[in-house]
């Protein structure tokens, strides 16, 4: 490894096990902190998603353990409807904030961005250190709501006013629950903008000697480009976190209108505005996506890349959408409130830029589709997710061609049609960039390789199972059934019934699925095989350095770069690749086709 | 015979082989500074580029409060307007000498940590006055809210009111952050052999002057608002 002379780190290696483990100040440190609150947090919401999906498909179940929970919430194990509520809130909660803008985002970004932009750490690295404490007290908080007299807030994890804003009166959780709330995601904000700040000044000043902006990997574009998104999205939240708790705490009325009669009380506000919360939340909701999925498309643009050993038809187009799709994310937040009572003219106003962010993610779509045409694809776990998420960002996208459109969104947007939607191209298709970081880097992280026949098995369950659940949500939703309801014995949605328990059995298995993930997880970390250096030939700089990196990740030297991040298909010193820090010059060997 | 499926996306030159001159290494390049005094190149893009994209944070978050004041405002009849207290324009006269008054500061540090004639006594005092002036324009703004207060003017008592005292305590406790940031400049200064890195300093002056810049700012929205 070629590198420059040798420098002096921000901060000295960690001597404690406090400094070393707790409140480190190093960068992979902070990244592993990361992931681990997001596993955490992912396995609270599954077993939340769990009873939810149980109690859907059989309302009289009772849930062993749940009472536990909240024994007025499920007497003898039984959702009450409001409980059902307070548990659907708490899920998209902690998936959202928690596991989606966490994991891909503050976990990996925090772990290999340095790495990849040839940096020794982050240029603030207390305010890293101080994001993460955030997050977690954040994290804390949120927690903290289901052990609170009432429990969590009901109000859903977009928390609509006025119920939001009542207080104690408007039902279960809506007093100290949905304050808690409130503030844990004000806090949140605050982690998410200090992480931001470390991520853009290390992407812009911290790169190495060589590395042009254009020779950054696409996994620190991507990361970097959430960072600008979510420099402008959570600082717009959190101001409407704090509007909300003055509602609760200081008697203001800021989102709660004159004369609302809630339980026949007459609410002591005036004035205040519903909609108003709505824009503040999704002017931060809808780019809040592109937080979640924006790194995921970077990881597994890596990921592929180095799989298909070959570089995409265009980095610099996918560089450009990427950046685009981040620029009109702000301008589409309306399509989400076409129900609200707005003017016909403003929701085609937010419907245009709707279908006009399509363009690009369909060109990124087309250029991985486009270059994966021929390759000759290493068929590894990393690369099945990396597959995964294109099948499921495609297929959650296509139903966003619909919603897109006010008169269409209008029948549909009470509808499970739109919980199928934002599952499979958010959620599910970031938890698929997710794993195919994780199976990728994790014998960088630990050095240590994943069990592959078990990794292999988690993506089948996992992916099939996706389907499974989330694919007949759509059919639900064309066929009327609303969502946010607790039960559906009645009326027209009896007859979905069947659909509902063929949902929640697939939700049972491929949440179990889950568990083989965690196994192999803990278990490789122990007991896994060795892993060498660059298992997987990448050229990027994590791979030039020791599995776990050192302290300073390059061994008291920068590294000098002299390459593009992915010089495939060619003939190097090493094999078919060049790293990104090698000083060889390359040969091309045309293709004799 | 080795062959490929593809040509790389593009070809490096043998001259751009042999010199990577792109990406930041350059400065970071440097030698470290060792020991003794500080030097006054010692800057980091780094700091300067994070105050500026904390600074678009704070923007950012101060534009979601004037939208949301907006839509309340025109949402809704129940707007009672009220005069600004006097204190307010007492306590911009404050902050704005304390920014003129760290701008001779800085010069003096940065003289001083080049070995000038400004002696550190004289640079410290400087310093000195600009977090005197700091704490007496968060005692301005409390004296401010102290006068509504005996109006009958209270947090809840109206959206005007609500927004007033939003903005102005919001506005001090990203000032009293400013002067956190201007203690660990007199602290890393407060020996003549000093730790103090001038990019610190440059970084937190950043900060102090767009704290003035978003209270004049404040202060007409809320004149004219309110």
């Amino acid at each position: 490894m070629d590198s420059t002379s040798a420098q002096v780190h921000y901060h000295a290696p960690p001597t404690s096990f406090l400094r070393k483990y707790i409140f480190s100040l190093d960068h992979k440190v902070i990244g592993e902190q990361y992931y681990m609150l997001a596993l955490v947090a992912v396995y609270i919401g599954l077993v939340l998603s769990w009873i939810m999906r149980i109690h859907l498909a059989w309302p009289a179940f009772h849930i062993p353990g749940v009472e536990f929970l909240s024994k007025t919430g499920a007497p003898g194990g039984v959702l009450t409807p409001e409980y059902y509520l307070q548990l659907m809130t708490m899920h998209g909660t902690i998936m959202v904030f928690f596991v989606l803008t966490t994991a891909p985002f503050a976990g990996f970004g925090n772990y290999f961005l340095p790495i990849q932009v040839g940096a020794e750490d982050m240029p603030f690295p207390h305010i890293n250190m101080m994001s993460f404490w955030v997050t977690f007290v954040a994290f804390c908080f949120s927690i903290a709501a289901f052990f609170v007299p009432q429990g969590p807030p009901l109000s859903g994890w977009t928390a609509y006013a006025p119920l939001s804003a009542l207080g104690a009166v408007a039902g279960p959780g809506q007093g100290t629950g949905q304050v808690f709330w409130a503030i844990s995601i004000g806090i949140f904000c605050i982690g998410q903008l200090l992480g931001a700040l470390n991520f853009i000044s290390t992407t812009l000043d911290m790169r190495c000697q060589g590395m042009s902006l254009m020779r950054l990997p696409l996994s620190v574009w991507a990361w970097f480009i959430t960072s600008c998104i979510g420099l402008t999205a959570f600082a717009v939240l959190m101001p409407a976190c704090i509007l909300l708790i003055l509602d609760h705490v200081a008697g203001t009325s800021f989102f709660i209108p004159s004369g609302l009669v809630v339980n026949d009380q007459l609410q002591p506000h005036a004035g205040g505005s519903t909609l108003l919360w709505q824009h503040l939340f999704w002017f931060f909701g809808h780019p809040e996506v592109y937080i979640a999925i924006v790194p995921a498309m970077g990881v597994v643009s890596h990921v592929l890349i180095t799989n298909m050993r070959r570089p995409l038809l265009s980095h610099r187009v996918i560089i450009y959408s990427m950046v685009a799709i981040a620029f009109l994310s702000y301008m589409v937040y309306g399509h989400h409130m076409f129900v609200s009572g707005m003017n016909p003219f403003s929701s085609i106003v937010f419907s245009f830029p709707t279908l006009a962010i399509t363009i690009p993610a369909t060109i990124i779509v087309l250029i991985w589709i486009g270059s994966l045409y021929g390759s000759k694809l290493r068929v590894n776990t990393a690369s099945l997710f990396a597959l995964g998420f294109i099948s499921m960002f495609v297929s959650g996208g296509i139903s966003g061609f619909f919603l897109a459109q006010p008169s269409i969104d209008i029948m549909l947007h009470g509808t499970y049609f739109v919980v199928g939607h934002f599952h499979l191209v958010m959620a599910v298709a970031a938890l698929f960039g997710i794993f195919a970081g994780t199976y990728f880097w994790f014998s960088k992280v630990t050095g240590r390789m994943m069990n592959e026949v078990l990794g292999k098995i988690h993506f089948l369950f996992t992916f099939v199972g996706a389907y499974c659940i989330f694919m007949p949500f759509h059919y639900l939703g064309m066929a009327g059934n609303i969502r946010r309801y607790q039960a559906f014995v009645d009326d027209f949605m009896a007859p979905l019934m069947p659909i509902h328990k063929f949902i929640t059995i697939a939700a049972l298995i491929t949440g179990a699925a889950q568990l083989v993930f965690l196994y192999n997880l803990i278990h490789s970390r122990f007991w896994g095989k060795p892993a060498p250096q660059n298992p997987w030939e990448g050229t990027s700089l994590e791979w030039s350095i020791p599995s776990p990196p050192p302290f300073d990740n390059f061994g008291g030297k920068l590294p000098v770069v002299y390459h593009d991040p992915y010089q495939y298909g060619i003939e190097g010193a090493t094999g078919d690749y060049v790293m990104q820090d090698s000083p060889e010059q390359i040969n091309v060997v045309r293709d004799e086709r | 015979m080795a062959t490929t499926v593809h040509e790389p996306s593009r070809i490096e030159s043998p001259r751009r082989t042999e010199r990577p001159s792109s990406g930041n290494g350059g400065w970071r390049a440097r030698p470290p500074v060792t020991g003794g005094l500080p030097s006054v190149d010692d800057s980091s893009p780094a700091s300067r580029t994070g105050v500026w994209v904390g600074l678009a944070a704070i923007t950012m978050t101060f534009a979601a409060f004037t939208s949301a004041m907006i839509v309340r405002q025109g949402g809704s009849n129940d707007w009672q307007h009220f005069t600004l207290p006097s204190m307010l324009y007492v306590s911009t006269a404050v902050l704005l000498v304390s920014s003129a008054v760290l701008e001779v500061a800085r010069k003096r540090v940065a003289a001083c940590l080049k070995g000038g004639q400004t002696s550190h006594a004289n640079a410290s005092s400087w310093l000195w006055l600009t977090m005197g002036l700091g704490w007496l324009f968060v005692a301005c703004q409390y004296l401010a809210w102290l006068s509504l207060r005996a109006e009958g003017m209270y947090l809840a008592t109206n959206p005007s009111s609500s927004f007033f005292y939003l903005f102005t305590g919001l506005h001090a406790v990203h000032v009293i952050g400013g002067l956190a940031g201007l203690a660990l400049v007199i602290w890393r200064f407060r020996k003549p052999l000093s730790t103090l890195r001038i990019s610190t300093l440059s970084t937190v002056s950043y900060y102090w002057h767009f704290m003035a810049v978003l209270w004049i700012y404040l202060l007409l929205l809320l004149w004219m608002r309110v």
